[in-house]
């Protein structure tokens, strides 16, 4: 029975908790639910991935209505992966999450707090999970709202600008989504995603099918924060309290690109988007916007928070590229950028988090010295670091290299020389502040600074002992990568 | 507005009707226009009218705001209840068919317990979303 109900349980669960949260109202109670359900999530996501890689893909009536008529969800090889990156990153989260929001959020909020992140959770995983497209317009809309209001939750008073400002673009983008949606509603009567895309191959040059590709593509754009889009991501990012950013910078936008890759692939299919429609040229020309344009703009900030959110930019431009490419190697290194990214930027927002909750600052200048006083922090954040350069031996060199296969693969030898020259500028951010951690006399912010407690510190370690232990052991996440890769370039199954 | 006693007394012949009105709209969801949703927006709508006229005191000495604040989650409890016990009853999650002795009575039975829910959460929600603004600054 458990069994047959995974698909449903895997969304359900953070609900009921989140349910259970918000009636308990006591922090540490709270945390314990959220504790217990952020436990599960991954349990019920190896039993879906275990379960698809076995018997292929599985379909889930909601209400015992039979698709198209009802709500479907529908785990394949590619979604069964990302609900296991997510799941695996909120239950990573966890353990570090109580010292955190106990340092910086209010207590009589606590339990509204982990309320709110589950509801949270309970959006990404639905739109993971479901095969339905209004149905992912609901999840997109949980998601978001709970994200605002946790980001506001922020000790900084600007984080509450941040969160309107976030609010207003990502209200734009749920309704250019909601629009494209509306669109290929119009056109196909369907909402049911595999069934749309049954539909779509006798109209596919139709106008209205296009604007409705054009809808999606920005409406999603923006939740994925891609280049001139992304405005939203550095102020969100920097002002949320730490255990927020950590979560969101490993699984929100990895999310909505998993969405992207949804619509592009399965739904309107290669043909049409890459080969009649000139998305490759645009997505590539983005893509290096952000790989170049944000990693520079990192490499001037003040805050090391906003430094590294600028770097999620940059980073995304790396997934996008993957996107771009459209073969099997590309598609690879974006997917297994997906993985591999959520773990580099889990670890080092969650290393900085470490640090704000010791000295209660993240700014560059603060940080001076404090390699001396939390090494082991410190040290898991140049491991992490590392990573996002792409040195050998980590988790950021196997997507690179995989992307670079693909450039070449499409004969772009120099799209393989300009992923290299964008890791060189990442050194440059990366480099600055272990230059001003390790190499610093002691400032006067880190002078009472010492390790934070286990809980937080062991999952900053687990995470950064990840970016390694995958970056040579890469059966599991490329190889996954590889097959969902091939599962989306065979098309519309 | 407490002194205005036309006010006060047209609240007060207002107020039954309007919740039967809402109830009406609760359990005609299955056969006609409504449904959990527009009834529990008419019982806020009510208690919120109540509260302009006689002031937020009086409403919330009939109407607490720990209760309001436990309505937002119990009504969503409600909803996800309902799904896990056709889960634990063998069916899928949200299929009512095995709660009566036969489907179509399941079904009756489910969406009127879902629309419950619904109700919950929104009448909690309108009022509580009120009571908020209302009771900043004092």
């Amino acid at each position: 029975m458990i069994a047959d109900n995974l698909p449903a349980l895997q969304v359900v669960l953070p609900l009921l908790g989140a349910v259970v949260c918000a009636m308990l109202r006591r922090g540490t109670l709270a945390w314990g639910v959220a504790l217990i359900v952020s436990l599960l999530m991954p349990l019920c996501a190896i039993g879906l991935l275990l379960e698809v890689l076995e018997n292929g893909t599985i379909s889930y009536a909601f209400g015992g209505w039979p698709p198209p008529i009802g709500i479907e969800y529908r785990v394949d090889i590619i979604n069964a992966f990302l609900l296991l990156l997510v799941s695996l990153i909120g239950a990573v989260i966890m353990p570090y999450a109580k010292s955190s929001v106990e340092a910086e959020i209010a207590p009589e909020n606590h339990a509204w707090f982990y309320a709110i992140y589950l509801l949270c959770l309970c959006g990404l995983l639905g739109i993971a999970i479901t095969g339905d497209a209004f149905n992912v317009f609901v999840f997109m809309e949980i998601s978001s709202l709970a994200t605002y209001a946790l980001i506001a939750m922020g000790r900084d008073r600007r984080a509450l600008l941040a969160a309107y400002q976030y609010l207003v673009v990502g209200t734009i983008g749920a309704t250019m989504y909601v629009i494209g949606v509306g669109f290929l509603y119009s056109m196909t009567g369907s909402l049911n995603l595999v069934d749309i895309a049954g539909r779509l191959a006798d109209i596919e040059n139709s106008r209205a099918v296009m604007a409705a590709l054009a809808f999606l593509t920005v409406g999603i754009s923006l939740k994925l924060a891609l280049f001139p889009l992304h405005v939203w991501l550095p102020n969100a990012y920097a002002y949320a309290p730490s255990m927020v950013t950590s979560f969101l910078a490993a699984t929100a936008t990895k999310v909505a690109v998993y969405l992207l890759l949804r619509y592009y692939f399965s739904v309107f299919g290669v043909a049409v988007v890459f080969e009649e429609l000139p998305v490759t040229e645009i997505l590539l020309f983005l893509s290096l916007a952000a790989m170049f344009g944000a990693s520079i703009i990192a490499i001037f900030q003040e805050d090391a928070k906003r430094m590294l959110a600028y770097s999620s930019v940059a980073q995304i431009g790396y997934i996008t590229l993957g996107i771009a490419l459209a073969n099997q190697s590309g598609l690879t290194g974006g997917i297994v950028h997906l993985f591999n990214h959520a773990l580099m930027k889990g670890a080092l927002f969650m290393a900085l988090g470490a640090v704000f909750y010791r000295i209660g600052t993240v700014k560059i200048d603060d940080l001076a010295g404090l390699g001396k006083k939390m090494p082991i922090t410190m040290g898991a954040f140049v491991l992490a670091g590392l990573s996002v350069i792409g040195v050998p031996g980590t988790v950021g060199f196997v997507s690179k290299w995989y992307l670079g296969l693909g450039a070449f693969e499409n004969g772009w030898w120099w799209l393989a020389f300009l992923i290299v020259i964008s890791s060189l500028i990442s050194v440059v951010y990366v480099g600055r502040i272990v230059e001003v951690v390790w190499f610093r006399p002691i400032s006067q912010a880190a002078r009472s600074a010492k390790e934070p407690p286990l809980g937080m510190l062991l999952p900053t370690l687990l995470l950064t002992a990840a970016t390694v232990y995958f970056g040579f052991d890469t059966t599991a996440s490329a190889g996954i990568a590889g097959r969902a890769a091939e599962l989306l370039l065979a098309g519309l199954r | 507005m407490r002194l205005d006693i036309v006010f006060r007394v047209a609240a007060k012949m207002f107020i039954p009707f309007i919740l039967v009105f809402a109830l009406y709209v609760q359990f005609h969801g299955d056969f006609g226009p409504g449904g959990g949703f527009q009834a529990g927006v008419m019982a806020g709508a009510m208690v919120i009218f109540y509260a302009i006229i006689f002031g937020l005191e009086a409403a919330q000495r009939i109407v607490p705001p720990r209760v309001v604040e436990l309505m937002v989650p119990a009504g969503v409890a409600i909803y996800a209840g309902v799904g896990v016990a056709s889960m634990l009853l063998g069916e899928n999650f949200l299929n009512y068919s095995p709660f009566a002795h036969d489907p179509a009575h399941g079904q009756e039975y489910g969406i009127l317990l879902v629309e419950a829910g619904v109700f919950v959460t929104v009448s909690g929600t309108m009022t509580v979303i009120f009571y908020t603004f209302v009771g900043r600054g004092r």
